[in-house]
């Protein structure tokens, strides 16, 4: 035991001090660095706490995901000369800034330690009435089942999110392609690794949409993998980005949030509630709002980092 | 027929870890991106190759060992594509660093 407290410990501490670099490293392209190892440490810190599920959705999102996206914002701003000094933040805002977010931090660690113990749960409950959703992982049961409406709004958000990254394109360029053109040479690493690897991580994040029925996993963190692979291939110019005016890509976009949002209005003809799922058919209708789920995560976070068009749309 | 397996794994996994510390101290200590790369590519590779190969005893067979060696093989892949792009960038802007 004592070696795993000393893991732990140490752990804690490195989490502490890669969060507290990420604040201090003065150049953008270090601190996002710092970001990412700082998601795939929590990710390692979930994984203790004995939530493997929240362990890879950190991963693929806090270090993957978001890291590529700041990355991409690092790059940017690299070649933009540093604002003039009465457009920066004054000390006072800074310091204010700084005093809200270490109020934020202290109120919600005082909260941890004042939760009574032990602190109020519904996991017995939620364990107790799995079998009636057909599913073996409670993280499914509870995204999918019991808090479905949570995870229906979470998608369109998802799609929103999308839209106001596309409405930061310039007029001419509405509905145009993302991501602007790159030359890489045929013989360059990258091409070989986006040739390799898609194969590979399609088929793991298919995996791990259909083991998310009854072990960690599920459409989000297969989603992410795709869209690695998605964005991987468009880095490498292997797969042409698309025109975001694509009948076929809104179509993908779409399909996730709508077919919950279909199934879950028959519930009210056959369950009797909005969401709800006849107890004989709630495993494959899971099933069938995950597959379409995955399809639209994967294209929206591809997308979402793909960022705003950039060419203008094919004629 | 346990306990050699068991002083397998140990010098394995030690061995995988003076590579890994062997690799982190090229990090800090060498002069350029290059070198600092070789270094790098050591622990990584070889590092967590002796640390996968200490585990495969200890996992089920053969589906756990499987994805273990999986994993290093993905990591091979994707760490000898990253050095080539930073030592391309390095040549690049010149040995500054």
């Amino acid at each position: 035991m004592t070696v795993l407290w000393a893991f732990d410990a140490i752990l804690a501490a490195t989490v502490l001090a890669v969060a507290a670099w990420t604040i201090v490293a003065r150049d953008t392209f270090a601190a996002v660095v710092g970001f990412v190892a700082y998601g795939l440490l929590l990710a390692l810190v979930w994984v203790r706490l004995a939530a493997p599920d929240v362990a890879m959705t950190e991963a693929a999102i806090g270090g993957g995901v978001t890291g590529v996206l700041l990355l991409g914002a690092a790059a940017r701003l690299r070649g933009m000369a540093p604002p003039p000094a009465d457009e920066r933040p004054g000390a006072a805002l800074r310091l204010g800034a700084g005093v809200l977010c270490t109020a934020i931090a202290a109120a919600l660690a005082a909260t941890m330690f004042l939760l009574p113990d032990p602190a109020p749960t519904l996991a017995p409950e939620a364990a107790a009435n799995l079998p009636a959703t057909g599913v073996g992982n409670p993280i499914t049961g509870v995204l999918m089942a019991y808090r479905a409406l949570d995870t229906l709004l979470e998608k369109v958000v998802l799609v929103l999110a999308l839209i106001g990254v596309w409405s930061l394109a310039p007029d001419p360029l509405w509905g145009g392609i993302p991501w602007p053109q790159h030359r890489v040479r045929a013989d360059d690493a990258l091409v070989f690794l986006a040739r390799l690897l898609p194969p590979v991580g399609i088929v793991i994040g298919v995996y791990l949409l259909w083991a998310g029925a009854d072990e960690p996993g599920g459409a989000f963190q297969g989603g992410a993998l795709l869209a690695a692979m998605w964005l991987l291939a468009m880095m490498a110019g292997v797969a042409a980005a698309p025109a975001v005016s694509s009948r076929r890509l809104r179509l993908a976009l779409v399909a996730g949030p709508a077919v919950f949002l279909a199934i879950g209005l028959a519930g009210w003809a056959l369950a009797d509630a909005f969401l709800a799922y006849p107890e004989a058919w709630a495993k494959p209708l899971i099933i069938v709002i995950e597959v379409a789920l995955l399809l639209s995560i994967a294209v929206t976070l591809g997308l979402l980092v793909a960022g705003p068009p950039e060419r203008s749309p094919p004629r | 027929m346990t306990l050699a397996l068991n002083i397998f794994s140990v010098l394995a996994i030690v061995a995988g870890a003076i590579f890994f510390l062997a690799g982190t101290v090229g990090l800090l200590r060498f002069p350029d991106a290059l070198t600092r790369l070789h270094a790098l590519t050591k622990a990584d590779n070889l590092g967590l190759g002796l640390v996968v190969l200490g585990l495969l005893p200890r996992v089920d067979w053969p589906l756990g060992a499987l994805k273990l060696v999986v994993v290093w093989l993905l990591v091979l892949v994707a760490a000898a594509t990253v050095s080539q792009l930073i030592a391309r960038v390095a040549q690049r802007t010149g040995p500054a660093s």
